[in-house]
């Protein structure tokens, strides 16, 4: 078995050492520190908590800022609640927006105010409406971003604060805007953030990197809002599985007792 | 098929061996098989709650009606958590009959105060109490059985105009949901 | 079994039931006394972790499909109100994710320990040649498993991977016509690998039963690979086995639980939290990390194979490919027909054992240029090695390994036997307490 185990790790040390030397044509983003431990990271933080105040401020950004053009289709207003928000503050959020409903019994649609059963209301009625409006391609949805983008949080924070005059010699079409962080450093989106952007209802300062770094938070736990929940299990699992495989241990030497 | 003779908890080797001491190693085997058989209840919880409505299933529980454009001893028939509710914008007549009943003769005692926060509107759910089905008597012309209620046609269950069970074989009165008067004429049901 | 009063359990209704339906009787048999090899390492205990992690992808996987909806229009939103709405949706779906592919991880060690210690070979080719089915059955299940979600590698998966088949000459086309039900990959498509994802787990569960039996026909290997000699070689199964399977599952299962609760994406594709999208191609599609080192092989296949100073195209580089990739699953049915050596366990085999780390360098090579994109390339100095070299040459070294294999046997010197299993693990004939007669007893 000794033998077999050194194989295994001949081969694996084998791929390893050939590995780096493989030309990165992927970029690779700033690491932040994330107090709930970066979502697309594995085992960066196993106790992570949601920062909540930046969730708040995070969800400030996404409604004065990105929601113009950002749809979230997969949250309702009643999701909000994990973000520290009362079912009061939840159902004035909510009612804050128009919704259409219906049919009703005359067969019309209607407008009504939103209740917090309601998903966050999208700015474009559908994608083709979105990228009619956006130059011919539809801003994507930020529900799950976090997870669909590799670098996760980090990436957003880079493509946020990555906006910046294109190099020397360095063309950047019309109707795109060249930024450092995102593939091929073209992209169609004007820079969203700018100092002061947002007021703070904390009063953090709302500096672009503040920005950016509280609408990421926000959008991991939209990508993941069962992060804690997980965290929190997971800790009770582990240490359950680590007794268990204790006592199995006792159990399979006090068999084997006689057979060594 | 010789050696069969022992159960299957207690394999050949349990009893035979020379190291250690036997109640230690017996309370360690005990040991590893409740904890596994904990750890195996504690999973199922998951799994068995998975079933149970989810957060977006219960967000949707409630359901706002207006009641202005009900005529009396017009009813309406509203959806709430995928049932129909009963709205009877009751007569005079109905809510007397409804009232001048003898509750200790009823299979269900309960007085029509306790079902109807206002006597001129009843509303129930309008699932009959037996196996399930929706009784008759919201249109005019349907059936309502002898007590001016409702009829399922199922199983002949009678209800009168508060609802309540009169004949047949449904055990309970028809189920009043929780509501509110939001102003005189919108309710909140759930 | 049919004559005489067999059983004689303590416990009446056992005993009752036993008698009319002998089940008691044969778990006694098959997993009370069974006579087991006494010198498994922890190697032999991913059989039982293999058939663990099938029970807890059913169990998920029903629970999953009870919330999950097969539509185009309506399944990428139906998991991922599986994630944030079901209660503990977010754990079985993690489950599931992670447990595809610790059942791999389970299934790929159950593999190459039957390749190391020759667990293939007489009496147990038909043993083994079960095994691959069932392996065949679980790539095609998470094949299917992984379009579900609907996600852009879901869908783009499902196009390469289908497209496979028109490289198959004449019928091609009509047969992925016929896998799509349609023009592409869509609602038809993902309705019947619903339907197949769901049933193929069952199909796994009939052929680990038959897996099972096979292996209480002619008992198990062991890294001797020496037959137990008598009653000194083997020991009882319970409770010597189940502790020790039973404590290997639970340390598995907590690196699984570290990955479930920890690093539940680990194994993912970020594009797969995009939602499908038939007009976009994502730059990048790489297969689940588990069949990386097939999808290599097949990539590596870039050249038409013809008939030499003739100009004659024999085949195609397309259906190459798809020739090799099949073809490194299917030369494991003629394994044990291959290797012509008789002894079994590669501890005795010096030349083989060297082929074996070649095969494994081999195959981890295979699975990291698996993930690299098509053009990517090693910069050693100077010097530009394209990926697509480097696969061919861990294609070849993968091939190579079982095709020398019946030379391997004639010119190989095996190192010296021991006379059996009690001998050097005990140095001597002692007796194994309550030990069955008979190692060969009929299953």
């Amino acid at each position: 078995m000794r033998r077999l185990r050194s194989l295994i790790l001949a081969g694996l040390v084998a791929v390893a050492a050939a590995a780096p030397a493989v030309a990165s044509e992927e970029m690779e983003y700033p690491k932040n520190e994330w107090s709930h431990g970066a979502v697309t990271r594995g085992f960066s933080n196993i106790f992570g908590t949601f920062d909540r105040k930046a969730l708040q401020r995070g969800f400030q950004v996404y409604k004065e800022v990105c929601s113009a053009c950002h749809s979230m289709n997969l949250l309702s207003y009643r999701n909000l609640s994990a973000l520290g928000y009362n079912e009061a503050e939840i159902t004035a959020i909510a009612a804050g927006y128009d919704m259409t409903d219906g049919p009703n019994d005359e067969g019309e649609m209607f407008t009504r105010k939103g209740v917090p059963a309601d998903h966050f209301k999208a700015p474009f009625p559908n994608e083709k409406a979105a990228a009619a409006a956006n130059g011919g391609k539809a801003p994507p949805d930020l529900s799950l971003i976090v997870k669909a983008r590799k670098g996760g949080e980090d990436y957003i924070v880079a493509l946020m604060t990555g906006f910046e005059p294109a190099p020397a010699g360095f063309t950047v079409p019309s109707g795109g805007n060249y930024n450092k962080a995102f593939p091929g450093h073209v992209i169609a989106m004007p820079p969203p953030l700018s100092d002061g952007g947002v007021t703070y209802a904390d009063g953090t300062k709302a500096t672009v990197e503040q920005q950016a770094k509280d609408v990421a938070t926000f959008l991991a736990w939209a990508a993941e809002p069962n992060l804690e929940a997980r965290h929190e299990m997971g800790l009770k699992v582990m240490i359950f599985l680590i007794v268990l495989a204790g006592i199995l241990y006792a159990a399979k030497r006090a068999v084997w007792a006689d057979q060594h | 098929m010789a050696d069969t003779t022992q159960t299957a908890g207690h394999g050949p080797g349990s009893g035979s061996h020379s190291g250690g001491d036997p109640t230690r190693r017996d309370f360690i085997y005990l040991a590893a098989a409740a904890t596994g058989v904990v750890g195996a209840a504690v999973t199922a919880w998951p799994f068995i709650d998975s079933l149970n409505p989810a957060a977006d299933t219960l967000a949707l529980a409630s359901t706002d009606v207006d009641l202005a454009p009900v005529q009396v001893g017009q009813s309406i028939t509203v959806t709430w958590r995928g049932k129909p509710v009963f709205i009877r914008h009751r007569t005079p007549e109905e809510i007397k009959s409804a009232v001048d009943v003898n509750v200790s003769e009823l299979r269900d005692p309960q007085t029509d105060a306790a079902r109807a926060k206002k006597p001129e509107w009843l509303i129930v759910v309008g699932i009959c109490t037996h196996l399930g089905c929706i009784p008759l008597g919201q249109k005019n012309s349907d059936p309502r059985g002898e007590y001016g209620g409702w009829f399922c046609p199922c199983h002949g269950s009678v209800y009168d105009t508060s609802g309540r069970i009169r004949k047949g074989p449904a055990p309970r009165n028809l189920e009043v949901p929780s509501y509110a008067f939001k102003t005189d004429t919108s309710i909140r049901i759930g | 079994m049919a004559h005489g009063p067999s059983s004689s359990f303590k416990n009446p209704v056992v005993n009752w039931l036993d008698q009319r339906l002998p089940i008691f009787t044969m778990i006694q048999k098959e997993y009370g006394v069974f006579p087991t090899p006494r010198n498994f390492n922890y190697f032999w205990n991913f059989g039982a972790i293999a058939m663990i992690m099938l029970v807890t992808m059913i169990v998920s996987g029903i629970v999953l499909a009870m919330h999950y909806t097969p539509n185009t229009n309506l399944a990428f939103n139906s998991v991922e109100r599986i994630m944030r709405d079901v209660n503990f949706g977010w754990l079985i779906r993690y489950i599931h994710m992670n447990g595809a592919s610790f059942f791999f991880i389970a299934v790929y060690i159950h593999i190459f320990r039957g390749l190391y210690y020759g667990s293939y070979k007489k009496p147990r080719e038909l043993l083994w040649m079960i095994g691959v089915v069932i392996f065949l059955l679980m790539m095609a299940t998470a094949f299917m498993g992984y379009v579900l979600p609907w996600g852009q590698m879901s869908f783009w998966g499902a196009t390469v991977i289908t497209n496979l088949f028109s490289a198959l000459p004449l019928v091609g086309q009509d047969i992925v016509t016929l896998l799509w039900g349609g023009f592409s990959v869509d609602n038809p498509t993902l309705n019947r690998f619903f339907a197949l994802h769901y049933l193929l787990p069952f199909v796994i569960a009939a052929v680990v039963f038959l897996h099972v039996a096979a292996l209480h026909v002619t008992g198990s290997n062991n890294p001797l690979g020496v037959e137990p000699k008598g009653p000194q070689d083997t020991l009882p199964f319970h409770p010597y086995y189940t502790v020790k399977d039973s404590f290997g599952t639970v340390v598995y299962l907590a690196i699984f639980a570290a990955f479930v609760f920890y690093a539940p994406n680990f194994f993912g594709e970020p594009d797969n939290y995009i939602q499908a999208n038939p007009m976009v191609t994502p730059p990048h599609i790489v297969p689940e990390w588990y069949f990386l080192p097939y999808y290599a092989i097949l990539r590596s296949i870039t050249f038409d194979i013809s008939i030499p100073f003739t100009g004659l195209k024999l085949i195609e580089a397309k259906l190459g490919g798809v020739i090799a990739m099949f073809g490194s699953i299917a030369i494991l049915f003629i394994l044990p027909w291959l290797d012509t050596s008789p002894v079994r366990s590669a501890r005795f085999r010096p030349i083989f054992k060297k082929g074996i780390l070649a095969f494994l360098v081999a195959f981890f090579l295979l699975m990291y240029v698996g993930a690299q994109t098509a053009d990517a390339a090693w910069h050693l100095g100077g010097l530009e090695i394209p990926l697509v070299y480097v696969g061919q040459f861990a294609t070849l070294v993968y091939f190579g390994f079982f095709l020398s294999l019946p030379f391997v046997g004639l010119i190989e010197k095996p190192l010296p036997l021991p006379a059996s299993i009690a001998k050097p693990v005990l140095g001597g004939g002692a007796t194994a307490a309550g030990a069955a007669a008979k190692p060969m007893e009929k299953a």
